[in-house]
């Protein structure tokens, strides 16, 4: 088991006081805190190392180079990818869908193909998918959830067809905290023929998560939820299907040549190699080192650790509210398994913002609102709800304490 | 500077059907920017005086003793406006 006490010590935010009261972050499900080792990376990158990377011959170049490389590397082989030519750099997991669809199913989608997505996606995994559906002329096929937030199989299993090219589905919700079954869904999905892209926003920071394993073609996940800076996450990808996809946008490092024909007066360019072929522009060089560091953070501690930790967190707090909180409901799964740290509640007459702005006002952190999954909010019937997420640095005590102002809010 | 931009450092739509709007007070006026509201406002209930629960004219809202208020059904941003000057005058 991992000891949250001597993690917090390398917090440096979490000595700090909010509205004279010790910090209680409770929304990692949007993003986690920053050990000092990630920070101190990213200073030292900018003070050491800094230059842009790649086709220069200088020293600066070849070691901010050396750097960015690594850091595809440390990420392929924390999830299990062939190697760094399977993870793409972006700026999170909304651009990693987006790369998808855009480069994807923009191009092999045609009129009467069929994209399935599931009712409980966050809106990055829903909005591209709509978007493209009216410029590509793809039909969409949403996947039902139960009442307790789970994925209906069977609405899924009747969706999906030969028509289906391409399944989006959450590894794990960013409102409830469910945990799919990935594997029954790929299994599924490419007896079918189609591809599967998994968001792994919330499952990667938080589980042991093996791409091959999962049998997933693509996986998108976020920098800034699993310790690292903002404005780095990944794609990853099978290289086959890399291989074969169009680039997303064009320019800079995904270039191999640009060449201009006199005769007929175009240019004819080459890609270059995975993963650079789907990095255009100057990429964030210093996220990536910043995202290695998280990464080291995060093997050190355990991924096991880590994911055993956060359902002993979600039991405790899910046992308190029950015991000790009248007006206190849990939405989505009532039970810890199958699920990761991220508590969905409200207190009955009080909205989620009251429930936020009053929880704030004793240092605590939580999120109201959609979560950006009206979708979910809707198969719920609630106007918005109360987020309570949990990571490495959070303790009982401070579930406690948590538990001690709901009473509180109780009184409304 | 109006008198709003004096006290108010930033508003927010929260998220969800509510459409409420959180008012967050400039940190280093959000105490007189309290006092000037309770003056104003009628205390229809307080909780520990941390919060309170306010009616003016005919809008209902919640104080926080953080600096912050959440106003709801309210039109647009004109009519927050207004109320805001009224309340903090």
């Amino acid at each position: 088991m991992l000891d949250p006490y001597k993690i917090r010590e390398d917090f440096p935010i979490l000595k700090r006081k909010v509205n004279n009261n010790p910090l209680i972050y409770f929304d990692n499900a949007a993003t986690s805190q920053k050990p000092r080792q990630v920070i101190e990376a990213i200073r030292s990158f900018y003070e050491n190392h800094n230059a842009n990377v790649h086709r220069a011959v200088y020293t600066l170049s070849q070691e901010a180079s050396e750097l960015y490389e690594d850091a595809h590397e440390e990420v392929a082989e924390f999830i299990n990818a062939s190697g760094m030519e399977e993870t793409i750099f972006v700026r999170g997991t909304t651009e990693a869908i987006n790369l998808v669809a855009y480069s994807q199913a923009l191009h092999d989608l045609k009129k009467n193909d069929e994209v399935i997505v599931t009712l409980m996606e966050h809106h990055s995994n829903i909005v591209p998918w709509e978007i493209l559906s009216k410029i590509a002329g793809f039909n969409i096929k949403y996947v039902d959830v139960n009442n307790d937030g789970t994925i209906n199989y069977e609405s899924f299993e009747g969706a999906i067809s030969k028509k289906t090219k391409i399944v989006c589905v959450s590894h794990v919700s960013n409102v409830t905290g469910v945990v799919n079954d990935v594997r029954r869904i790929a299994k599924t999905a490419h007896e079918y023929g189609s591809l599967v892209l998994v968001d792994g926003a919330q499952s990667v920071p938080h589980l042991p998560v093996n791409v091959k394993d999962l049998d997933v073609d693509f996986l998108a996940f976020s920098g800034h939820k699993m310790l690292g800076p903002t404005g780095i996450g990944v794609l990853y990808g099978r290289r086959e299907i890399l291989e074969e996809m169009a680039p997303f946008q064009g320019g800079g490092e995904m270039i191999r040549a640009v060449e201009f024909s006199s005769k007929t007066r175009r240019c004819s360019i080459t890609w270059n190699d995975l993963p650079w072929k789907f990095e255009a522009g100057t990429p964030n060089v210093c996220g990536g080192v910043g995202l290695t560091e998280a990464v080291k953070y995060l093997k050190k501690v355990g991924m096991e650790n880590v994911k055993e930790h956060e359902e002993a967190l979600t039991k405790y707090v899910m046992s308190k509210m029950r015991e000790c909180c009248k007006k206190v409901k849990i939405y989505g799964p009532q039970t810890s398994t199958a699920k990761c740290g991220i508590v969905p509640f409200g207190v009955d007459g009080v909205s989620s913002h009251d429930i936020a702005l009053f929880l704030d006002n004793y240092g605590i952190m939580v999120r109201s609102g959609f979560h950006c999954a009206q979708p979910l909010h809707e198969v719920f019937k609630l106007n918005s709800s109360a987020r309570a997420s949990f990571y490495i640095y959070n303790t009982c005590e401070e579930i406690d304490r948590f538990i001690e102002i709901l009473k509180e809010i109780e009184q409304f | 500077m109006g008198i709003v931009e004096d006290y108010v450092a930033r508003t927010e739509g929260t998220c969800g059907k509510e459409k409420d709007v959180i008012v967050i007070f400039r940190y280093e006026k959000k105490d007189e920017a309290i006092n000037r509201i309770l003056k104003r406002a009628k205390v229809e209930k307080s909780l520990a005086g941390i919060v309170f629960e306010l009616t003016f004219k005919n809008f209902s809202f919640r104080l926080y003793q953080s600096g912050k208020a959440i106003f709801r059904s309210l039109k647009n941003k004109d009519e927050l406006n207004a109320v805001l000057t009224e309340l903090l005058s």
